[in-house]
């Protein structure tokens, strides 16, 4: 179930562009719409345009089963360790421990409107990291699957 | 009658939405329904938070400071992925259906176990 | 004759429905003690930019977490109901 050489020949041009624009939509959720979800769905984008142009056969060594729940489930680990790290330091789960102090996000922000600055806002990037991660993993194993059960049948 | 357009648009997805599930005979097209259904509840949810005048609630290169609620939006993200993995789900069934029955006409479907 | 019984009922359902954007006022909202501190306060608490985002992952990141777990949990029903049995036999029941 092959697409003709001019769907394979854009698929091939167009996945770079937009695995970079749902990088970038991931990692400036704190200063432009956007955040985790939004930008782990436009990185899906990219996997099923690719599982859509070729066969089954031929991508299933490219994007592989394994790869995609291990990274579904390092991203829900990630999420959650970001909560309990809050526990360790002192005060209540998912607590923003990381805002307004000196240490890796941490720069405070003058009041009122104003261009943003990508080292504020605590521990929200590193959420927003873990969530993009879960949701491309996810969203490309429903894909994967389904398509492998649909063409065992054969018709 | 055209300051209330989004409420209007929300009763005709509505509408449609509920004639699609109870009328057609096709289970991909019942299974569409309910997806229009999940979209017109989602932006009655966005439309009650609008405060007239108002922007984004964003502060990076903002022309104004008067701005629209900002909790609705919020309650839409969520609901929103939970309508994702309702249509997963529900098209995985119709995909076993087709599988076993070896069609998807829910008259047929109905008559093939006995 | 049946059709335009189905016709007649979703006429009548439809103009019930209208009843909800001729008595609801679209630009002003009712009550919005919590909002106005959200935006008041979430630059200085929550040190960002995007109010939304605050909001999402900040003051109520309890129901992203459940949220996650949805979206896991509908991967893995999925991931179920494509399996592949074992020993020959088509289904559990015959």
């Amino acid at each position: 179930m092959r697409m003709s050489k001019i769907v394979r020949t854009g698929a091939n041009l167009l996945y770079p562009f937009v695995i970079i624009f749902g990088l970038y939509v991931i990692m400036h959720g704190h200063l432009t719409p956007g955040g985790g979800f939004q930008g782990g769905a436009v990185v899906a984008t990219a996997a099923a345009l690719v599982i859509v142009a070729y066969s089954y056969e031929e991508v299933a060594d490219i994007v592989r089963k394994v790869v995609m729940k291990a990274q579904e489930s390092i991203g829900l680990l990630l999420f959650i360790g970001a909560g309990i790290a809050a526990l360790i330091v002192g005060g209540p789960f998912f607590y923003n421990f990381l805002a307004n102090s000196g240490l890796l996000f941490g720069m405070p922000v003058p009041p009122g409107p104003n261009p943003g600055d990508l080292n504020t806002a605590g521990v929200i990037p590193i959420m927003n990291v873990a969530v993009g991660i879960e949701v491309w993993g996810g969203l490309a194993i429903i894909l994967l699957y389904m398509l492998s059960g649909l063409e065992k049948e054969g018709s | 009658m055209f300051w209330n357009l989004p409420l209007f648009a929300v009763v005709a997805l509505t509408v449609v939405g509920l004639a699609t599930i109870v009328l057609k005979k096709n289970l991909i097209k019942v299974f569409l329904g309910i997806t229009i259904l999940e979209s017109a509840v989602n932006l009655f949810l966005i439309s009650l938070g609008y405060r007239e005048g108002g922007i984004a609630p964003i502060y990076t290169n903002a022309p104004a400071t008067a701005m629209v609620l900002p909790t609705p939006q919020a309650l839409t993200l969520t609901s929103i992925v939970i309508g994702v993995a309702t249509s997963a789900l529900l098209l995985s069934f119709a995909i076993i259906i087709w599988k076993r029955y070896g069609s998807i006409d829910i008259d047929k479907i109905r008559r093939l176990k006995e | 004759m049946k059709k335009i019984l189905t016709a007649a009922i979703f006429l009548v359902l439809a103009a019930g429905l209208c009843t909800i954007p001729i008595f609801l006022t679209f630009g002003q909202p009712a009550a919005s003690d919590m909002d106005r501190y959200f935006i008041e306060q979430g630059q200085s608490q929550a040190a960002t930019n995007n109010i939304v985002t605050s909001i999402v992952f900040d003051y109520r990141g309890f129901d992203t977490l459940g949220e996650s777990i949805v979206l896991f949990t509908a991967v893995i029903g999925v991931g179920l109901m494509f399996r592949s049995l074992k020993g020959g036999e088509e289904y559990e029941d015959e």
